[in-house]
């Protein structure tokens, strides 16, 4: 993948007017979480890193950002979404049952653990989830869809998008408070914002974003 | 620094100042065992006018609110993820045809209630909306009048310091709006381009940011994280503009107090509420107590509160509490522009057209606005693999153009159904008490007028150059029903005063009250007939009738 926003790193920023303290005690939270599973079983947790790894693979280049240990940690946190529906059991249950289901699909199709897989028969499986066509004991009637748009898209997704890295790659301003933004208009770019490299500019760009 | 999510913030005669960094406001505290005038449930944009305007009419009133006390200069962070503090995220379960999703979308658990994360937007109902039933045909009749509706609106623009344009472009004559528009960013400035391409009017959005200093609040700086709490008070919430005048008022706040039970006597009249708080379930001693907790906490607590003489629920004679939920459709149609677009700087909603509220020729029922947009990566990149599908490398790819995608979000009206409701589960919460069970389809007309509008709007950025555009289908927000008024005790819970028809010092002040939703924002509605509630308690009082 194109690397549109050349050496610009949203954490650049964060001893600027644009972090305030609250919002760097949050990151730096996010950035030190536990790379060791506290809910999930080590076993378990090795399918969700690899399920996570296709959902949402890491840029080459930048710091990887840890998917499956931030999900772990809103399980063990007991972060919940407001809502659960009803064809679903609680969410550490749901993450039980799909995974070990990942596993069972991995068993049955090559006879070998989800996590051994190679990656285009990770996302077969994956895209049977999506599809709603895995089903078995693991399952206990939890419709395979469900989990996969419905808990672990959204969780590994939401994980992802909440790190600077993923900030930083897709030239997203981040965190601005106090200073919030000035150029408001179409095609204007405020200074402390990322800037898009169109090709034969990528040096200036670069310059533009090690100076946000 | 305190935790606001685990011990209460309002207590020792003080509550917090939110406009200073560690500062304290006095803070009047009444006692459990004696009668206070006014318990009122719920601290958002509801409860948080009506709390205000009884203090300052001389009663005794409490606020409760299950949630914690912020103060946004120091407990906000400019973050998706860390701000989900700010909704209810207790558990509640979903189901029907179409099950709602809960939390950010349409819940809040703060004082403030939801207001401290809505997007502000401020917009009146269109007048035949008071009586769709009789006007329209569809849905039913308020007891209400559009033209004390305006006046009571008014009010509220002014004590929430709306921004807006000059002139609105629809409806009746109303007056200029207190504070300036705010400038539009590139994704208003596209809605702009859409609707005078298809010869629809449009309009600077009304929104309760302020535009010039006001009092201790500072013009909005367009961070953008407005639905994420503004760390700057700015934004007009309950917590920052009525809150604070409802403690000077000698109004007392108690934050962190869940109330799980009203309490009747011998008479039939409640007599207080059961809540916790610091660890014990209390009771609170009231003469009147008034429930202000949204169209699901609301009924949830009118149900929950059943006893031997009220077997069904209080203020449930009618059967209806619970019934007619209403949230609104809240689909919307995005693309990508050559253009760098950056739609996050800003409040995400700077520019509205309702052209569909007020044109009849269509062949659905009720009305729709849309509105430009400015999702933050989380809420962009869910909305891509909630619509698309997308994960994977496509998906990062997707996401790398997110400085040049734009747009539109519609605010749908859904028409009332007995079947949409709220009832109990059987599953407890953390509080011991039952939690809801939400359960919501779609009707044909919703149907109908939500493929409507999707077309209508991807047409419309289509012709202001927008390409590769996609559909969200199957998002909803906002939340109303479940209480509603009426004229009639047989076919509604609560009478134009907001007072239930079965228990006359049990009252109902929030979306759970509106008959039909109409086709914009509602809170703007619930605070203008809060003060009017408010206006009629003193009314009523002064003629001993309370």
């Amino acid at each position: 993948m194109t690397d549109h926003f050349p050496g610009y790193d949203v954490l650049r920023k964060r001893r600027t007017p644009s972090w305030d303290e609250r919002t760097r005690q949050a990151i730096n939270d996010r950035l030190s979480v536990p790379r060791e599973p506290r809910f999930l079983s080590p076993e378990l947790f090795a399918i969700l890193a690899a399920a996570c790894g296709r959902i949402i693979p890491q840029p080459p280049d930048r710091p990887p950002v840890p998917v499956a240990a931030m999900v772990d940690t809103k399980l063990f946190e007991s972060k919940r979404d407001g809502y659960r529906f009803a064809s679903m059991p609680e969410q550490g249950e749901a993450y039980r049952r799909g995974l070990r289901g990942f596993d069972d699909a991995a068993q049955s199709l090559h006879g070998r653990r989800f996590a051994g897989l190679e990656p285009a028969a990770q996302d077969q499986i994956l895209a049977s989830a999506q599809k709603g066509e895995l089903d078995g004991p693991a399952w206990q009637g939890m419709p395979s869809k469900m989990f996969f748009e419905h808990r672990l898209l959204i969780d590994a997704v939401s994980a992802y998008y909440a790190h600077p890295t993923a900030w930083s790659e897709m030239g997203f301003g981040g965190p601005a408070s106090p200073r919030g933004y000035v150029r408001m208009q179409l095609n204007r770019r405020d200074p402390w914002e990322a800037a898009e490299a169109k090709p034969g500019e990528e040096d200036r760009v670069r310059w533009e974003n090690e100076h946000v | 620094m305190s935790d606001p999510m685990t011990a209460p913030r309002a207590i020792n005669g003080r509550a917090p100042d939110v406009f200073r960094e560690g500062g304290w406001v006095e803070m009047r505290q009444f006692s459990e065992t004696e009668a206070v005038d006014f318990v009122v449930i719920g601290t958002g944009a509801g409860g948080g006018p009506l709390i205000t305007r009884l203090a300052e009419q001389g009663f005794s009133v409490i606020g409760f609110d299950a949630g914690p006390y912020f103060r946004p200069l120091e407990d906000f962070a400019s973050d998706e993820t860390t701000q989900n503090q700010l909704y209810w995220l207790d558990e509640r379960i979903v189901d029907g045809d179409n099950p709602m999703h809960m939390g950010g979308n349409n819940s809040g658990k703060a004082v403030g209630g939801s207001t401290v994360h809505f997007a502000m937007v401020s917009l009146r109902f269109r007048p035949e909306w008071f009586k769709s039933r009789s006007l329209l045909g569809y849905g039913a009749d308020w007891p209400l009048d559009w033209r004390e509706m305006w006046d009571y609106y008014r009010e509220a623009e002014r004590a929430l310091s709306i921004s807006g344009p000059i002139n609105y472009p629809w409806g009746p004559k109303r007056p200029r709006y207190p504070y300036r528009a705010h400038e539009m960013n590139g994704a208003a400035h596209v809605l702009a381009r859409g609707a005078e391409a298809m010869g629809y009017k449009w309009t600077p959005t009304p929104l309760a940011t302020v535009s010039a200093p006001r009092g201790d609040s500072p013009p909005c700086v367009y961070r953008g994280f407005c639905r994420f709490g503004c760390s700057a008070n700015a934004k007009q919430s309950q917590l920052v503009a009525f809150i604070p005048r409802a403690l000077a008022a000698g109004a007392e706040i108690r934050d962190l107090a869940m109330v799980g039970r009203i309490e009747t006597g011998a008479d039939g009249r409640a007599t207080g509420v059961h809540y916790f708080r610091e660890g014990r379930w209390r009771f609170q001693r009231a003469r009147n107590v008034v429930v202000a907790g949204y169209a699901i906490e609301t009924p949830r607590l009118l149900l929950a509160s059943a006893n031997d003489r009220y077997p069904d629920g209080l203020a449930n004679s009618s059967g209806l509490v619970g019934r007619n939920l209403m949230t609104q459709s809240n689909q919307g149609v995005y693309g990508s522009l050559k253009d760098e677009v950056r739609w996050n700087k800003g409040p995400p909603s700077l520019a509205v057209t309702e052209h569909w509220n007020y044109e009849d020729r269509k062949d659905f029922f009720g009305g729709y606005c849309w509105m430009s947009q400015g999702p933050l990566p989380i809420e962009w990149a869910t909305a891509l693999t909630g619509s698309l599908g997308l994960w994977g490398e496509a998906l990062r790819e997707r996401m790398t153009r997110y400085n040049h995608q734009v747009g539109l979000k519609m605010v749908g009206e859904m028409l009332p159904n007995e079947n949409n409701r709220v009832t109990l589960a059987d599953e407890t919460d953390q509080y011991g008490l039952r939690i809801p069970r939400i359960t919501y389809s779609w009707g044909d007309n919703d149907k109908v007028l939500i493929q409507h509008a999707l077309g209508e709007m991807q047409t419309s950025l289509e012709l202001a150059g927008v390409r590769d555009t996609f559909r969200q289908e199957d998002d909803t927000n906002h939340l109303a029903g479940t209480a509603r008024m009426g004229s009639d005790p047989g076919s509604s819970v609560v009478n134009s005063d907001c007072r239930s028809w079965d228990i006359p010092n049990l009252w109902v002040c929030d979306g759970s009250i509106f008959p039909t939703t109409g086709g914009v924002n509602p809170s703007l509605t619930i605070s203008a007939i809060a003060l009017r509630t408010a206006d009629r308690i003193k009314a009523l009082a002064a003629r001993g009738e309370l």
